[in-house]
């Protein structure tokens, strides 16, 4: 579905004077400027400016001369844009998918939604009728490809739908060449060469080498806003436009239009149960779970908030949704109220139907490890709840890396227990102050955290080079010390670099694990 | 005849023990009270806490997956301050039976740790859950602990919090132990190295058992508890120099 703002940025100004069309301030000649290099320009004009003379394009000097009385406001092409992009994801209301067409339209892909409104006309009025209670003149038109809807919301009359079967070709053949989104300097040469129509151009294509002279004619017009077969064949649906998904997925969607917005929670609570039960029935009979979930609350004036989650195994358990995103409605603003929800499950997993065991469950009682994963990574963020797992590097801190909890382990080759370990490892190494009788020598006492550790005993050193492939040359090799210290305390240090060896002065020493 | 009369094994594994003394693997038998609350108070600068717990965990954990085969995960949680200050675990050090299991939460607040800590105790799909929290943060209040008590016992997750560089502030935690790293005894093959990890751990505040203090090690299948005073009655060792001196006083060489 492609949907055209005819005057967009009218609309705009119009609803910051708080005037209706042709009231107020809207009954004067009125057209919204740009300052250009050469002066300012005239973007748009009101109805009673257009009468005036006024069209976009136009100086605004030569406008004054047409009508004098002429009133210039300093458009706002940014803020349009902005505007555009809040519509573009409220729009997803009517379809899972949408594009901004910028700088006045937007694209939505209702493949396969029609049905939750009643039809394609039903659907077409429906947005009709949301814009216009926006305030916003929009031509909206349905089609199998993008670029015929975007002809047809610009050309044809408003609510034109070509269907899946129809003709696309013949159907589409009386609009003129601008329907096919051409760069001015292309439409000027098409028209010279009297092409006028799409039908015009189809029928020169048909004539066997008509196709190949626009070839020649335009063969070093890569982009397809530059060369007309192109989007013509975007038109058909010949050649794929990257705008359109490749297979139509159909992400399990379950909506709740409101008879009356709501604005407290409790209801809110209420609605997000009953979507969730909605999902969960949506889910079983596709025998699936949800990974990832979207909460989607469209408000009455035009915003639309969004929560997401994301799910440690596929789930299908109403409570449990429930229960999360409980967490992350605290902070939705309501504003005027929420006149629609919808929940979509745009991630799912295979998850058959499993047989409720009585007698274990009756036993057991608490969380399942799924459902308690999910909860703590509501709660304190994705990047807390992690499992070390091994990887494949002999530099200790790099030994080690983190991964989601349920995720399964890579296989690796397992670790050689040649050397011991230390239990904990410091984030990073602490520099220690230690004694010794020569640089190259044992440690024998070291200061580290304002306590002094006589070293007892000592095992090492262990030489672990750095990384060549990944590290700087002057990256030093590390001794470590196995030491424990006279109270018994066991530390894993070590001497970064050894004297003399051309990359900086006296190595340093670090602290880097504690031994159990 | 009657066999409940008879002494069990465990009291003769210690025969100078009386038979309400803690003693390892305290959870293998129902009739014992098993602690599922522990909390180890012990300094930041070292890993002695952290691996005392993990033995006291794994102590407990042998006595139970014995009957059940399936493996459960371990839930380590860890307040922002005892990771810098401690450290976090590291897989390659950690003992072998749990390196594959292990879950680690990174809270950034107490509060947020002390929820993770109470929602891993309500899972049933996890063997244990240790904490480590650093201090005596506001939060960590009686009511608090009388929370993770609680927890722990409904769903039968035990529960070891490690409390770095803490007063012993009221908590109602079932054992409380003071634990601090001790000389390890030296390596048959190297005896300059550090050998087997001991902690010395005391035992100040238990429900069920008189206080009492023991030299800890974990020797890969079983905590092994001995008295500080047997173990300095032990110690030095002088196999070799009993050999050589012959007939003389040892005082003699």
């Amino acid at each position: 579905m492609a949907i055209w703002l005819q005057r967009l940025a009218l609309d705009r100004w119009r609803h910051s004077e708080g005037c209706a069309r042709g009231e107020g301030a809207d009954a004067l000649p009125l057209a919204l400027i740009t300052e250009t290099a050469h002066g300012p320009r005239v973007d748009a004009a009101n109805d009673a400016g257009a009468e005036a003379g006024a069209a976009p394009g136009m100086m605004l000097a030569d406008a004054r001369t047409l009508c004098p009385s002429l009133k210039a406001v300093p458009g706002d092409p940014a803020g349009d844009l902005a505007f555009l992009e809040r519509l573009t994801v409220w729009a997803q209301r009517w379809g899972p998918w949408s594009a901004m067409d910028a700088p006045d339209g937007l694209l939505v892909d209702v493949t396969a939604v029609a049905h939750l409104f009643g039809g394609e006309e039903a659907l077409l009025e429906d947005a009709h009728a949301r814009f216009a209670a926006q305030g916003l003149a929009a031509r909206a038109a349905i089609a199998p490809t993008a670029g015929a809807a975007w002809a047809l919301a610009h050309y044809a009359p408003a609510g034109t739908i070509l269907g899946a079967g129809e003709d696309g070709a013949a159907r589409l053949s009386t609009l003129p060449v601008a329907a096919l989104r051409l760069d001015g300097d292309v439409l000027l040469v098409l028209r010279r060469l009297g092409l006028k129509r799409l039908g015009d151009l189809l029928g020169i294509e048909d004539e066997g080498a008509g196709r190949d002279a626009i070839q020649r004619r335009f063969r070093n017009r890569r982009s397809p806003s530059a060369n007309p077969l192109v989007r013509m064949d975007q038109l058909l649906g010949r050649v794929p436009e990257p705008l359109l998904p490749v297979v139509a997925v159909e992400a399990p969607l379950v909506q709740r239009r409101l008879l009356e917005p709501i604005r407290h929670r409790s209801l809110l609570d209420r609605v997000l149960e009953d979507l969730a039960e909605d999902m969960v029935r949506t889910l079983e009979a596709r025998g699936e779970g949800a990974r990832r979930l979207e909460l989607g609350m469209w408000r009455v004036d035009g915003e639309v908030a969004v929560r997401r989650l994301e799910l440690a195994a596929a789930t299908r358990d109403a409570s449990h949704i429930c229960r999360l995103f409980a967490a992350r409605l605290d902070d939705v603003d309501a504003g005027f109220g929420i006149e629609m929800l919808r929940l979509l499950a745009s991630w799912t997993e295979p998850l058959a139907l499993a047989q409720a065991d009585l007698d274990a469950v009756a036993e057991e009682h608490g969380t399942s490890l799924a459902a308690c994963i999910d909860r703590l990574t509501v709660r304190l963020g994705p990047k807390a709840v992690r499992r070390p797992v091994p990887r494949a590097s002999h530099v200790p801190e790099r030994a080690q890396t983190w991964q989601s909890p349920l995720e399964p382990e890579k296989t690796s080759q397992d670790l050689l227990d040649l050397h011991y370990r230390p239990l904990k490892l410091l984030e990073t190494p602490e520099q220690i102050a230690v004694l010794y009788a020569s640089p190259d020598g044992y440690p024998r006492r070291f200061r580290w955290r304002g306590g002094v550790h006589e070293v007892v005993r000592v095992e090492g050193p262990e030489r672990i080079a750095p990384e060549w492939w990944r590290e700087k040359g002057s990256a030093r090799l590390r001794d470590y010390y196995r030491i424990e210290d006279g109270e018994g305390r066991r530390y894993w240090i070590y001497r970064a670099g050894l004297a003399g060896d051309g990359r900086g002065g006296m190595p340093d020493w670090y602290l880097q694990g504690l031994f159990a | 005849m009657d066999l409940s009369a008879l002494p069990k094994a465990a009291q003769l594994v210690l025969p100078g023990e009386p038979a309400s003394r803690w003693r390892p693997g305290l959870g293998r038998w129902p009739d014992t009270a098993r602690a599922l609350h522990s909390e180890v108070f012990a300094s930041a600068d070292e890993a002695g806490g952290a691996a005392c717990a993990l033995a006291l965990a794994l102590d407990d954990m042998r006595g139970l997956d014995k009957e059940r085969l399936e493996e459960k995960a371990v839930l380590w949680v860890q307040d922002d301050l005892s990771r810098r200050r401690n450290g976090v675990p590291y897989r390659p050090g950690l003992p072998r039976e749990l390196r594959h299991r292990l879950i680690h939460v990174a809270a950034r607040k107490v509060e947020d740790a002390l929820f993770a800590l109470e929602e891993g105790m309500r899972c049933r799909d996890l063997a244990c859950v240790i904490g480590e929290l650093a201090g005596n943060p506001r939060a960590l209040d009686l009511t608090a602990t009388r929370r993770l008590s609680l927890a722990a016992e409904q769903h039968g997750v035990p529960l070891f919090l490690i409390r770095h560089d803490a007063q012993r502030d009221t908590s109602s935690a079932r054992m409380r132990w003071q634990v601090r790293s001790a000389a390890s005894p030296p390596p048959r093959w190297n005896p300059a190295a550090p050998g087997q990890p001991s902690w010395h751990a005391a035992l100040f505040r238990a429900r069920a058992y008189p206080p009492g203090e023991w030299i800890l090690r974990d020797d890969g299948t079983s905590l092994a508890a001995e008295r500080p005073a047997e173990q300095e009655a032990r110690s030095p060792d002088h196999g070799d120099l009993a050999a050589t001196a012959g007939a003389r006083s040892l005082a003699a060489l």
